[in-house]
């Protein structure tokens, strides 16, 4: 994976999860930079929580290593194994909270554990709620808070103990879109403020544009594709970068008219492409559909626009070029119009 | 004439209602102190067992067949004879450990058997309806299985194991009873042979309201403790 900051915090090398003659997972490698958010994707039963459980060993590998912050886990003793979990926090689905304890005794709980003062644990609890912005729920229980204030209370659970990465598998399915831009923007502040590494598990697209780093696609147990996320949106024939930036079915086009599936392919691309190309070109660019987006700190987009058919499709492809992007047709009306 | 005067003969015989308390009350307490010391062996013998049984299962926290299905048969063993049986069952077994087979020490020891065997099913019953993925939350977070057992299961399992504890009181109040067989005294004791055998009606309907009202009050008390611990 892409290099930020040198360091990689997750190694997975070779990693193979077999359940009897039926193989979960199948031979994995995968490593995650150290202070970036990474996404693990695929649809369900394509073994996503089975990794996500094999990287604190919450499941024994049958092959393979798992090495966290330099420390190959697999060869840990069970004490041993138990002071490196602590080093890396975890949120599950649905949080997971304990039903009968408060907000707060939920967070403590790692910390009672570890057998702090009773002190330092209050001390440590307050700065955990306060920063997923719950302070103020601290003596609810689980059962008088919504589904993202539970969420916020297991991913400051995972945070209590200062790990160095935090899992999290499927930590904003089934909450609604607003709460789970909350969740993601406590994510991303863990990681800029914290530096933490997060492995999110998600089959949300969503999650993955708005948050990660890198992206690896898992399909049958497999990695498919990984790579940066702003790069593989990029990608021509990627089926990870049409589930990324996926594009409705080109319309046909009117008679005359070519309809163009654009796709940006620099990193970097002008804002005002639109108006520039038009003008360049000298014709009107109908925008039929698209989605432009941040991807990483890229700039990443797929669009679908109608242009006449009286330009050679060189001169088109060749305008938009140089702006950074690929220009392909979708449809032409007929072979008459695009010649007249 | 002579009808009635047999009649209220037959319902005059046995103590006075003045003389029924005196009676009573004492039995009251033998069943007391009887259940209050089975239920204290039983959460301490029978706690532990239901929580090495679930713990060895497949879904504990240290499964190991071997020793599941050995102690799963030591449970079974305790709650496969019916109360009277496994009484007279453990008789030299009782007259080794308390010197005595009758009476109330010696009806302790069939009653803890049965009531361990009791809570020890209760105990991994309620544990066993603790979610999985709570546990995961104590390995994933570094805790011992002690500490997952004490800070997780235990404290998830506290609503069920107050309502099993509840069944199991009213259980051994029940065998308390039963056990008069062997002079055990208490309510149950005082009911079959005063009232029963001696046909002494106001005994008999002291006792059997005296029973009635404290299963009552333990059952209603039992629930307000769990839905307390449900919050």
């Amino acid at each position: 994976m892409a290099d930020f900051q040198g360091k990689q915090m997750i190694e997975i090398s070779g990693l193979t999860k077999r359940y009897g003659s039926h193989t979960v997972l199948d031979n994995i490698n995968f490593a995650v930079d150290s202070g970036s958010i990474a996404a693990i994707v695929g649809r369900s039963g394509a073994g996503k929580s089975t990794l996500f459980r094999c990287v604190n060993l919450l499941e024994r590998p049958t092959s393979g290593t798992v090495r966290v912050d330099g420390q190959e886990l697999t060869h840990l003793s069970r004490r041993e194994l138990r002071t490196a979990r602590r080093a890396i926090g975890t949120v599950f689905q649905s949080a997971n909270l304990l039903r009968r304890l408060t907000a707060a005794q939920n967070v403590a709980l790692p910390l009672r554990f570890l057998g702090l003062s009773d002190e330092e644990v209050h001390q440590r609890v307050r700065e955990l709620l306060e920063r997923v912005g719950l302070l103020h729920r601290a003596n609810h229980y689980p059962a008088q808070l919504s589904g993202g204030q539970r969420q916020r209370v297991g991913i400051a659970r995972g945070l209590a103990t200062r790990p160095s990465v935090l899992l999290s598998d499927e930590a904003t399915s089934g909450l609604d879109p607003e709460t789970t831009r909350s969740i993601l923007r406590l994510l991303t502040e863990l990681r800029d403020d914290l530096g933490v590494t997060i492995v999110v598990i998600t089959h949300e697209m969503d999650v993955v544009r708005s948050v990660a780093d890198v992206v690896a696609h898992l399909d049958r147990g497999r990695i498919v594709e990984s790579g940066r996320v702003g790069e593989v949106v990029r990608r021509s024939d990627s089926p990870l970068a049409t589930s990324l930036l996926p594009t409705d079915p080109a319309p046909a086009p009117l008679a005359g008219e070519v309809v163009w599936q654009l796709r940006y392919t620099d990193a970097i691309v002008d804002p005002n492409w639109l108006t520039r190309v038009s003008r360049e070109l000298d014709t009107d660019i109908a925008l039929l559909s698209g989605l432009v987006e941040t991807v990483g700190g890229d700039h990443a987009g797929r669009l679908t626009v109608r242009m006449s058919g009286r330009l050679s499709p060189a001169t088109v492809a060749g305008a938009f070029a140089a702006y950074g992007i690929h220009a392909q047709v979708a449809s032409a009306a007929d072979e008459l119009a695009v010649a007249s | 004439m002579t009808g009635s005067v047999v009649t209220g003969h037959v319902l005059a015989l046995g103590t006075p209602w003045d003389g029924v308390p005196a009676l009573v009350l004492p039995a009251l307490g033998q069943t007391a102190e009887m259940v209050g010391i089975v239920m204290s062996i039983v959460v301490c013998l029978g706690g532990p067992l239901g929580l090495l049984i679930f713990n060895t299962s497949p879904r504990g926290l240290a499964p190991h067949p071997r020793v599941n299905a050995s102690v799963s048969w030591v449970a079974n063993l305790g709650r496969s004879l019916p109360f009277l049986v496994l009484m007279a069952t453990v008789i030299p077994f009782t007259q080794l450990v308390v010197g005595t087979t009758i009476g109330v020490q010696a009806a302790i020891i069939p009653m803890s058997i049965a009531g361990t065997a009791f809570f020890a099913r209760i105990t991994e019953n309620a544990v066993r309806e603790v979610p999985p993925e709570l546990l995961d939350v104590g390995v994933a977070s570094g805790a011992s299985r002690w500490q997952i057992i004490r800070s997780i299961q235990l404290t998830e399992a506290l609503p069920g194991l107050a309502a099993g504890l509840t069944l199991n009181i009213i259980a051994m109040i029940e065998y308390s009873a039963i056990a008069g067989a062997i002079g055990a005294g208490g309510i149950g004791y005082l009911a079959v042979n005063d009232g029963y055998e001696q046909f002494d009606a106001h005994i008999m309907l002291a006792c059997i309201g005296t029973l009635i009202l404290i299963v009552q009050v333990i059952q209603f008390t039992g629930d307000r403790v769990v839905r307390y611990l449900l919050h």
